[in-house]
């Protein structure tokens, strides 16, 4: 404890210097913070899929449509436990950039597919019986300001409708949380039977399949089955884990973690120099005081705790401060307003900043630390 | 008047000279503000690059017809039939080979990425034999045209240098069929260079669209004939289409990838700018209260405040000059052309680019250095020049 009174006198000697190393941390964490929930952003589609689903799609492109009947044939598929279909519907709601996925499906498909989007009893009922009706996940309810028993308009820019018309109303009797954070619950989900006696063309033909597979381990050995199922045939397909479906959209926007890591390798390495710079200057400038501490009888364990003390009590009230402000910046929503399906800073990532602020202050204060640990009490005091 | 002018030389000269004692701690606060200012430039060059390459070489007497409705060129659909009614509109400019408007196909294809291994959706456009003719930058580099009604193609530039499998004489599986790779070409930098390119007579059947297009590309006789055109098109009863300036559709189709990265970009420039903000200051604190004895003994000797203040300041401009030259020269050399790939949500396909670092953004860059640099030697400077003498000649 009489470390700690040293240690606190000795940040206050220069109070600016203080201050100002301390906001430059905090500055290196709020980025830290923020960048890591940009990446997790990116990354989280891939996180949640399912380990034991399969995604098969048209092998050429994937705007090609597949026939509806192969539903039945990839579910005889040895090692395939059901399948169903989805497609993308495309539609603009009110302006383009409003932009969120509509796809339709058979509910009770999606039911058994997708366990990790929680629907009360009470509108899964109302969706089965309302056939023009909705699923609605809760983070694209929120974004529109949405309310149950809405008529929502959407304008279908691929798919016309068989009366002439191109836009489509929907009813929203359903909405669906997500199991995890991560999940995502900006998705519209319309029922395939009236979207298919309603559009025009295209009727029997559906977007891709989703698979569950009964045991994640052979899910490679199973695509592989079937897609040699329909080699050859004219509708040929590509069969590849949840995962790896949506790793690939994450790589084509571009090699984003590689980036990210980049900045804020550089941005680290930046306030690390100055925040070591400032610290050994301090014990440049105080020689004299920690030689004085020296002759009174402290250890030269005890100055080279000193030293490191000073520099951990820094990076940690900066370092928390920073990862503190950039949990209430995240929070305050997507800055790209509604491209990230999801966005939130994860737990897992706060103990690593915690981690990091232990390891900076460690880095940045060592050799100082160690400059004081060495000096020659006589020396020092002539200085 | 010029007493005070020469005062101002003599600080500034003395503490320029004495830098080189003060090595350690100005190096550092140079390199920070390097750090800042290459990321920020690196980070900001992307969304250049995406700019540069959606706007580029689009002469003002371009235009693009699609149907009404569709925002983006693959959610258009259009009837062979319409095609030709569109391609009789007034306005269109004429050569030898005739009414250059060219009715064309935009579907997407996947092919694995060079960088990752795996699959992006790459534009394949099927054209007929107008399309080179409307786009004046187009220009076969390696190869040769394909021959039409066979199944060759030629790709983009930007196409070959990211996906896989798009050397000259490779071929790439479509279904059942191998399409043969038979030449390169350039178009300015622009879109058409992450596209492949076929015969749309061969790209019909094959994604089984019968007699259809998707958009109509129009060269004008001017910029001004675009009224005339659009007039004839929308009062037209038989057809229902939206014909824009191809100026205008590429600024929508690159606002959301464009928002975004500036967004980003500008938002992480700001919050590293601040800690940089605070590094420089408490460098240039640091470094001024090293100084403090040197600074009073001036004082004491008759030097005014103000020179002083400017000696100081200047230094901490010329350390975040260096620093930003250094910072926008690391920039530019490691990030200018460097090609990549993203996604273009509005037509759901990836678009090639280079990192673009341009003049405006290295200005931008040393400005933001600059700036740094002000604010974080005005602070320390003022409080050396307000510092009581005789403390100060005291202090350690």
């Amino acid at each position: 404890m009489k470390y700690f009174f040293l240690i606190s006198s000795g940040l206050k000697r220069k109070k600016i210097r203080t201050g100002l190393t301390i906001l430059s941390i905090m500055v290196a964490f709020i980025l830290f913070g923020y960048l890591t929930a940009i990446r997790q952003a990116f990354d989280a589609g891939v996180e949640v899929a399912g380990v034991d689903r399969l995604i098969v799609r048209h092998k050429v492109s994937l705007i090609q449509l597949l026939p509806q009947n192969y539903e039945s044939k990839i579910e005889r598929v040895d090692g395939v436990d059901n399948a169903i279909h989805s497609t993308w519907f495309g539609g603009i709601y009110k302006e383009p950039r409003n932009f969120f996925a509509q796809i339709p499906i058979v509910p009770e498909e999606l039911f058994d597919m997708y366990p990790e989007y929680i629907i009360s009893d009470e509108h899964k009922a109302a969706w089965l019986e309302t056939r023009s009706g909705v699923l609605v996940g809760r983070g694209l309810m929120d974004r529109f300001d949405w309310k149950l028993g809405d008529r929502i308009p959407i304008n279908a820019t691929i798919w016309g409708k068989k009366d002439g018309g191109r836009t489509w109303e929907f009813d929203l009797v359903a909405i669906y949380e997500g199991a995890e954070k991560g999940t995502d619950t900006s998705q519209f989900f319309i029922r395939y039977d009236f979207f298919d006696e309603t559009r025009a063309n295209g009727g029997g033909l559906v977007g891709w399949y989703t698979v569950r597979v009964s045991d994640p381990d052979k899910a490679a050995e199973v695509a592989a089955a079937i897609d040699a199922e329909f080699a050859n045939s004219a509708h040929e397909t590509k069969a590849e884990a949840e995962g790896a479906f949506i790793q690939g959209f994450a790589n084509q926007i571009g090699n984003i973690y590689f980036i990210i890591m980049s900045i804020m390798s550089a941005v680290f390495f930046t306030i690390l120099l100055v925040a070591g710079n400032t610290m050994a200057y301090t014990v440049r400038e105080r020689t004299n005081e920690l030689a004085v501490l020296k002759a009174i009888g402290f250890t030269d364990r005890g100055v080279l705790g000193l030293v490191l003390g000073e520099s951990l009590v820094l990076t940690i009230i900066g370092g928390t401060l920073g990862l503190g402000l950039a949990w209430f910046l995240v929070s305050m929503g997507d800055p790209t307003q509604g491209s990230f399906p999801v966005f939130y800073l994860p737990v897992r990532d706060v103990f690593i900043g915690l981690g990091l602020i232990i390891a900076m202050a460690f880095v940045a204060g060592i050799i100082p630390a160690l400059q004081a640990q060495k000096l020659q009490i006589a020396d020092a005091l002539r200085r | 008047m010029f007493n005070w002018f020469s005062q101002i030389v003599a600080v500034t000269h003395f503490s320029m000279r004495s830098l080189p004692q003060r090595a350690g701690s100005s190096v550092t606060a140079m390199l920070g503000i390097t750090g800042v200012v290459a990321v920020m430039v690196g980070v900001l060059s992307i969304a250049q690059g995406v700019l540069r390459t959606m706007e580029s070489s689009v002469g003002d007497n371009n235009a693009i017809v699609l149907r009404s409705g569709s925002d983006t060129e693959m959610m258009s659909g259009l009837a062979g039939e319409d095609t030709r009614i569109i391609a009789e509109a007034p306005g269109i400019a004429r050569d030898e080979t005739g009414v250059l408007a060219s009715p064309e196909l935009f579907v997407i294809i996947n092919l694995p990425m060079l960088t990752t291994g795996t699959d992006a959706n790459v534009p394949l456009r099927g054209v007929q034999t107008q399309a080179m003719s409307v786009r004046s930058s187009f220009r076969l580099v390696e190869g040769r045209m394909f021959e039409w009604g066979l199944n060759e193609v030629i790709v983009g530039t930007g196409a070959q240098g990211q996906f896989a499998g798009l050397g000259l004489g490779a071929s790439i599986e479509v279904g059942q069929e191998k399409w043969l790779v038979v030449g390169v070409f350039e178009a300015g930098g622009g879109l058409a260079e992450s596209e492949i390119w076929v015969d749309a007579a061969v790209l019909q059947p094959a994604f089984r669209r019968g007699n259809s297009y998707q958009a109509v590309y129009v060269k004008l006789e001017s910029s001004d004939a675009f009224d005339e055109f659009k007039e004839a098109l929308t009062s037209d009863p038989r057809l229902n289409v939206k014909p824009m300036r191809e100026a205008e559709y590429y600024a929508s189709q690159s606002t959301v990838v464009y928002n975004m990265i500036t967004g980003l970009g500008t938002l992480i420039a700001v919050i590293m700018g601040m800690g940089a903000v605070f590094g420089a200051l408490n460098t240039m604190y640091t470094a001024v209260s090293s100084r403090n004895r040197e600074i009073a003994t001036l004082r004491a000797l008759g030097f005014r405040a103000g020179p002083i203040v400017i000696s100081v300041v200047s230094e901490s401009l010329l350390l975040a000059f260096a620093g930003g030259l250094i910072g926008a020269g690391l920039a530019w050399l490691a990030f200018d052309g460097f090609l990549t790939s993203t996604l273009n949500w509005a037509s759901f396909s990836a678009i090639t680019f280079a990192f673009d670092v341009n003049a405006k953004l290295l200005a931008q860059g040393i400005m933001f250095a600059m700036l740094i640099g002000l604010v974080g030697g005005l602070f320390p400077a003022i409080r050396a020049a307000r510092q009581p003498v005789a403390q100060a000649l005291r202090e350690l």
